[in-house]
């Protein structure tokens, strides 16, 4: 199935995205997301960008203080996804205009928005900022 | 900006967010949300809450469940809220259930009636919104429910809907293949769709069903390598590119799908080689979306039906990958060999140089084995002059830069790449990673790959016997228990040498090891034996740590060496060895199996002595522990031990044929026709018994009145079935045979009924020594055949010469093209001194010399990798990211694109001062010297969320960090602008840079 969850996770370890799919219980989530984080966090900028962790494969990119974790399988192409994080913050980055950690924060389902339209049951679907954003902009409008 | 009317979010979202922003640890993060959840639990019960306060609650809720914490209480109200009239709303309500609820929920079936209205909308914002909740809430039981209204909505006009009801026939697909079974065709219509979105979606349905089949979709081949042409031309709208690459994600899609459709098929792979060309020759290689796509060709190139001039540019591809300064490429890099030694495994020996490169980069300083590098210009072997070490040395241990991902891809390659030229030193490489890995899943991987490739290539029983014995002191509680009996069985047959006197000695050695266990183990053994004569020595310096973790089954493998040839080499007294076996016994009082084995090792023991004709005298705690076997709960047990006192009462004639010596690999011949008993079935004939009838004769009336002979009937049966099958053959030579092969002996563990009656009868029915020996050897040969050139390990010199040409021409090659702003000194190093560093380590490597040199200096890559990644993306980013180009133009030097990079310390731009930083450390010490003039106080008092009384330290602590972020906003180049604005706002609502979190202000991307 490809991508198995998104995180986006501070330099705290303090989540500020989730984004799952498949189905884990909380428990599970909060381990999981403890974990990883400690791995990546314990790594430099110059070791490569994929951790493996249990039965995930984990590419990670850094922004200033937010990790944007995202979980493969074993045969995603690692580099692919890596650039597919770095096309999700672009896409926030248009919509936002200059996008920081608090504007993820306070737009939670904005953010998640976009990432519905990029990725449907854990395949990336849509890659084009424009039209990612267009049914977000439509809804700003309307409210 | 069109972000920023939402900011009209009520104050007590914005403090909830702050301070969950704020919060500097997960307690105080916990207390937070443990309070909102109280908050809550309140509010949303309260009757006629306004809607858009409602939508806040819910997102409050999502928080809460983000952060850990069970917000099942507002379930229901997120429900309702998908019941909504402003999409908005709607939207935000499906997806906290989406987020809340899995799809086997109680509440979805209330949901399900609201999906059917919502794809029936006109507005097709919300049927997009109906059916990105589909995907995720509706179950097998629920997709009729469904199905009818998304199949037509795969017409619907607009080209999002069409896009998003093809993923929700996908998930069906993905759910319950059968559901749709029949409307598949509708994802070969659809990839036709004029919409490339559309187009490129269905690209994931049709890639999940040709894994599950290629054969049937073999006639889209030339579609999608159309496709491929055209994307791979521009021919889809700019607003798919995506760093000057046309729509990658979709190429790599594509080249999945070919991979696959490739796989095997001459004929289908014709079509590909074009298009496959193409991409080599034009592909990006500076930016990493051109390498993803480069690597994924790599990846089609060695799936698809090879072709010589597709392999050659993959190669080359491969070794730019693999002799880039990034980390991430060289671990593409050694996935991609790994994948194309499977077609020419001669390409491996090119790139040695880079393979050992990554292993040494990664190499850790916790390594047990202390490695001492010998990297000098002019010695060939040893003798270095130790200046230049102890230089080295230094380098190696200032400069370490453990990647353990890195490190793991490319043990993973190297496992692939062992053969019985290299299997000394990659054994003990692995080995010495093993013992430094804490994670267990990673670590019995690698234990049972070291014992697969030990087994496979053991170059000399000693070594196999030393490996093997590291392996399992260090994770011997880890590795799968039929490893020990492969162990068993090759300290049985030897290595199907010719040779006895190995084996023999061999087995002498098994002995003494196993000693060595035990009596490290001692403390577990309350033994008169611990003080026996034991000669360290013998242990291969393994005694020196003690170490208690031996697990059952090594005892197991213990008993059953020492009972089977403790007493061969007559080292050791009888009496020595059932004393220790009972000490075993008594040790493990609560394991059956470990007693099952010593009891049988006793017992083998006896019958050798016996059978020698010599008297055995029963030691005092031998016959206890059979008179208490004798009385165990386990049937077993008693069995065994029964049999020993009935075996003690037998001429040493008879024990001699019951229990051979060193049989345990012997045929036992089993009279399948039962001929000893016919004279018995004749008498029962004779008595008026019906004569036995095949199964097909009986045809089904299965009455099976003679009684008397079931067994007869049973493996007559049995007899006919395995003519019918013909004998079973060896699994083939190639994988893994041990394992399979030694199927049958590791039945003894759990069944042990089983290993009784064999032993009994002559030990383990193994298919006999000799086919095993064969098969030892013609593995052996295959793998050699495969992996290596016959010359190949005995001109070790002459490749060695070779691949180093290749890195210096390469190396030389990688500088011109990724880097040209590397300017360290690391790349002449590397041609003058550190080649034939590497080269000589790379021959100790392969060819089996034992020279550990370490000598990479990985920290030159710091700086290096700055530069060069930078220098390596920087057209890419700066022309592409369209919205905050300005900046990152501003940013001087070669423009900082990789955002990875953005942590704190940038070698560009943020050299020096991280404003943050600066800022935490005089928090840190709570006093904030900084008198600043800055507007915020006026403002704070207005909307009265923070108190100011304790002004003086806060508003000085404020002004701080307003002045930082001002710093930080000036930093940010042209568009300062935005991001003081954004900072205004914000402050204005309540919002500060305080102290605490500074960062939550900073541009990601900036």
């Amino acid at each position: 199935m490809g991508i198995r969850f998104v995180l986006l996770v501070n330099k705290q370890g303090q989540t500020r995205l989730a984004q799952y799919y498949e189905y884990l219980t909380l428990e599970e989530r909060r381990a999981l997301e403890g974990e990883i984080v400690r791995k990546c966090l314990a790594r430099t900028e110059q070791q490569c960008s994929f951790v493996e962790h249990r039965n995930y494969k984990i590419v990670y990119r850094r922004y200033a203080s937010l990790f944007f974790l995202v979980g493969v399988d074993n045969d995603e192409n690692e580099l692919a996804i890596l650039e597919f994080i770095h096309l999700l913050v672009e896409t926030m980055d248009r919509h936002f205009a200059n996008v920081c950690e608090l504007d993820i924060m306070f737009h939670l389902e904005k953010a998640h928005f976009m990432l519905e339209e990029m990725v449907m049951n854990g395949c990336i679907v849509e890659t084009s900022k424009t039209i990612i954003l267009t049914p977000i902009q439509l809804m700003d409008k309307a409210s | 900006m069109g972000s920023q009317g939402g900011w009209g979010q009520s104050k007590e979202f914005l403090d909830l967010v702050k301070s969950i922003g704020e919060a500097r640890s997960k307690a105080e993060e916990d207390r937070i949300v443990l309070r909102e959840i109280e908050t809550l639990k309140r509010r949303i019960a309260e009757p006629d809450v306004p809607r858009r306060k409602m939508k806040e609650y819910i997102i409050r809720l999502v928080y809460v469940e983000m952060l850990g914490h069970d917000a099942s209480f507002g379930y229901i109200h997120a429900v309702k809220m998908t019941h909504d009239d402003s999409v908005f709303l709607k939207r935000t309500g499906y997806l906290a259930v989406t987020i809340f609820l899995n799809e086997d929920h109680d509440l979805i079936i209330l949901i399900v009636n609201t999906i059917q209205k919502d794809l029936r909308s006109d507005n097709y914002l919300v049927v997009c919104a109906a059916l990105t909740a589909v995907c995720k809430l509706i179950n097998e039981e629920t997709i009729p429910a469904v199905l009818p209204q998304v199949v037509e909505l795969l017409g619907h006009p607009k080209e999002a809907v069409r896009k998003k009801a093809v993923m929700a026939l996908h998930r069906f697909y993905q759910r319950a293949p059968t559901s749709v079974s029949h409307l598949l065709s509708n994802f070969r219509k659809k990839l036709c769709d004029n919409d490339p979105g559309v187009m490129g979606a269905t690209l994931c349905p049709l890639f999940d069903l040709i894994s599950a089949d290629a054969s049937s979709y073999k006639d889209l081949v030339v579609s999608f390598v159309n496709i491929l042409k055209q994307v791979a031309e521009r021919r889809l709208p700019k607003t798919y590119d995506y760093h000057q690459m046309p729509a990658p994600f979709i190429q790599v899609k594509l080249l999945k799908i070919l991979a696959l459709l490739g796989s095997g098929d001459k004929q289908v792979s014709g079509h590909m080689y074009t298009v496959l060309a193409d991409i080599f020759r034009k592909c990006e290689t500076s930016s990493n979306i051109g390498n993803a796509v480069l690597y994924e060709a790599i990846c089609c190139a060695s799936s698809i039906y090879p072709n010589s001039k597709i392999l050659d540019a993959a190669v080359e591809t491969t070794s730019n990958f693999l002799k880039s300064d990034n980390h991430n490429l060289k671990y593409m890099g050694i996935d991609a060999l790994g994948r194309l030694i499977k077609i020419s495994p001669d390409i491996a020996e090119e790139h040695q140089l880079a393979v050992i490169d990554c292993l040494e980069d990664a190499i850790t300083i916790d390594d047990s084995s202390p490695k001492v590098p010998r990297v000098t210009v002019d010695t060939v072997e040893g003798n270095e002059s130790p200046s230049m070490t102890t230089k080295v040395l230094s380098l190696g241990k200032e400069e370490e830069d453990p990647d353990d991902t890195l490190k793991r891809k490319t043990f993973e390659l190297l496992y692939k790449m062992t053969k019985s030229s290299n299997v000394e030193v990659i054994v003990d490489r692995m080995i010495g990673y093993m013992i430094s890995i804490i994670d267990n899943h990673y670590k019995t991987e690698i234990a049972s790959r070291c014992v697969e490739l030990a087994e496979q290539f053991a170059p000399s029983n000693q070594w196999f016997i030393q490996t093997m014995n590291k392996v399992f002191e260090h994770a011997g509680e880890l590795v799968n228990p039929k490893l020990a009996h492969n162990l068993m069985r090759l300290i049985a047959e030897g290595f199907g040498e010719d040779d006895e006197g190995a084996d023999s000695q061999l087995r002498s050695s098994a002995v003494r090891i196993p000693d060595g266990f035990i009596c490290r183990n001692s403390d577990q053994i309350p033994s008169a034996f611990m003080q026996a004569s034991f000669d360290g020595s013998q242990l291969h310096g393994l005694s020196t740590n003690v170490r208690l973790r031996i697990v059952h089954f090594l005892v197991n493998v213990i008993c059953w060496v020492l009972g089977e040839y403790g007493t061969a080499d007559g080292k050791y007294s009888v009496s020595y060895i059932i004393g220790k076996l009972c000490d075993v016994a008594e040790a493990h009082i609560n394991d059956d199996t470990v007693k099952a084995y010593a009891m049988t090792g006793i017992m083998k023991i006896c019958a050798f002595e016996i059978a020698a004709g010599r008297k055995v005298e029963m030691l005092s705690e031998c016959q206890t522990l059979i008179d208490e076997l004798s009385d165990s709960h386990s049937t077993d047990l008693q069995q065994r031990a029964y049999e020993l006192q009935a075996l003690l009462s037998l001429d040493n004639r008879t024990i001699e044929n019951v229990m051979p010596s060193d049989a345990s690999c012997e045929d036992i011949e089993v009279d399948k026709n039962l001929s000893f008993l016919n004279f018995y079935v004749q008498k029962s004939i004779e008595k008026g018994a019906q004569p036995y009838l095949p199964e097909s004769e009986r045809s089904g009336m299965s009455n099976v009145d003679n009684f008397k002979n079931p067994y007869q009937h049973e493996n007559s049966g049995q007899s006919l079935r395995f003519e019918a099958y013909e004998l079973p053959k060896p699994p083939p030579p190639t994988s893994i045979p041990f394992v399979s092969s030694s199927s049958r002996v590791t039945d003894i563990i759990p069944v042990s009924e089983q290993v009784h009656s064999r032993e009994i009868h002559q030990n383990p029915p193994t298919s006999g020594a000799d086919a095993l020996a064969l098969e030892v050897k013609l593995r052996l040969d295959g793998v050699q055949k495969k992996w290596g050139r016959p010359t190949y390990s005995s001109v070790p010199a002459a490749s060695a010469t070779v691949s180093k040409e290749n890195g210096v021409t390469h190396s030389d090659e990688a500088t011109n093209a990724n880097s040209q702003t590397r300017d360290f000194p690391y790349n002449h190093r590397r041609q003058q001194v550190e080649v034939s560093a590497e080269k000589q380590r790379l021959a100790a490597s392969l060819f089996g010399s034992s020279s550990k040199s370490d000598k990479k200096a990985p920290s030159s890559h710091r700086p290096a990798r700055g530069g060069h990644v930078n220098s390596e993306r920087p057209p890419a980013t700066a022309l592409l990211l369209s919205e905050p180009p300005k900046e990152k133009t501003s940013a001087s030097v070669p423009p900082p694109p990789d955002l990875l990079d953005f942590s704190d310390p940038l070698p560009s731009s943020a050299t020096s001062e991280d404003p943050f930083k600066q800022l935490e450390g005089l928090v840190d010490t709570t006093i904030a010297p900084l008198s600043g003039n800055a507007p915020t106080p006026d403002i704070i008092p207005l909307y009265g969320g923070t108190p100011s009384i304790n002004s003086a330290t806060q508003a000085n602590i404020r002004n701080a960090s307003a002045a930082a972020s001002g710093v930080v906003t000036i930093k940010k180049g042209p568009n300062a602008q935005d991001a003081l604005e954004k900072d205004a706002v914000a402050r204005q609502v309540g919002v500060q840079p305080t102290q605490n979190n500074p960062n939550l202000f900073r541009d990601l991307l900036g």
